[in-house]
C-alpha cells in the first residue's frame, strides 16, 4: 500500500509538471513573445507548437487530477480535504484542501473553457473569423486565471508537506 | 476599465495575495 502510494504521488507530481510547466509556457513565454514574432513565421506557432501544447497541457490536467483524487482516496483523506478541514477544524488540511478545489477549477477552465475556446482560435473546428478574436480574449483571461490560482494551488500542495506553522 | 488579468505582472500579484488569504482562512479553520 506505501509503495503504491508513492508511486501514485509520482505520477501527480509528474503529470502536475507538464500541466502547470505548459501553463506557465503559455502565459510567460509564448503568448507575450506572439507580437514580436514576423508574421511569416507566425503560422508555426498556430498550426504546429500550440495544437502540440495544448494536447499535453490538457491531458497533464486531467492526468494530475485522477492521481491528485486517487491518491487522496486511498489515504482516506479525500472528503475531510474536499471539506478544507472544516470537519476536524485543521489548517493543514484546509490548506491542502482549498489547493485541491483550486486545482479542480482550474483543470474544468482547461477542458470546458480553454480548450474549446482554443479550437476556434487555431482553427481546428469551423467557426466564423468574427469569432476567432473573442474566443482569444476569453481563452487568454482563462489561462490568466489559472496562472493566478497556480500560485496558492502549488503553494497549499507543498505547505501539506511541510506545514509553515 | 482593463482587465487586471491581461497584466502578467497584476496576475502573479493577484495569486501572491489569493496565497496569503488562503493562508489567512487555513490559519483561522484550524484555530476555530
Amino acid at each position: 500500500m506505501e509503495f503504491a502510494l508513492h508511486l501514485i504521488r509520482w505520477f501527480h507530481v509528474l503529470s502536475g509538471v507538464m500541466w502547470i510547466g505548459l501553463l506557465w509556457y503559455l502565459n510567460f513565454v509564448q503568448v507575450p513573445t506572439m507580437p514580436k514574432i514576423p508574421d511569416e513565421m507566425k503560422p508555426a506557432i498556430g498550426k504546429h507548437i500550440a495544437p502540440a501544447v495544448l494536447f499535453w497541457f490538457r491531458w497533464g490536467a486531467a492526468s494530475t487530477v485522477l492521481w491528485g483524487l486517487i491518491l487522496a482516496w486511498m489515504q482516506g483523506t479525500l472528503g475531510s480535504r474536499l471539506a478544507i478541514g472544516l470537519i476536524e477544524g485543521d489548517a493543514t488540511t484546509a490548506m491542502i484542501g482549498i489547493a485541491m478545489w483550486f486545482g479542480l477549477i482550474m483543470a474544468l477552465n482547461v477542458w470546458f473553457v480553454i480548450w474549446p475556446n482554443q479550437k476556434i482560435v487555431l482553427g481546428i473546428v469551423d467557426a466564423a473569423d468574427e469569432a476567432k478574436p473573442k474566443a482569444a480574449r476569453t481563452a487568454l483571461l482563462f489561462s490568466r486565471t489559472n496562472t493566478l490560482l497556480s500560485i496558492p494551488m502549488l503553494y497549499g500542495m507543498i505547505a501539506a508537506q511541510n506545514p509553515p506553522f | 476599465m482593463k482587465n487586471p488579468l491581461e497584466s502578467l505582472h497584476m496576475t502573479v500579484i493577484l495569486g501572491v495575495v489569493l496565497t496569503v488569504i488562503m493562508v489567512l482562512v487555513a490559519l483561522g479553520i484550524g484555530s476555530a
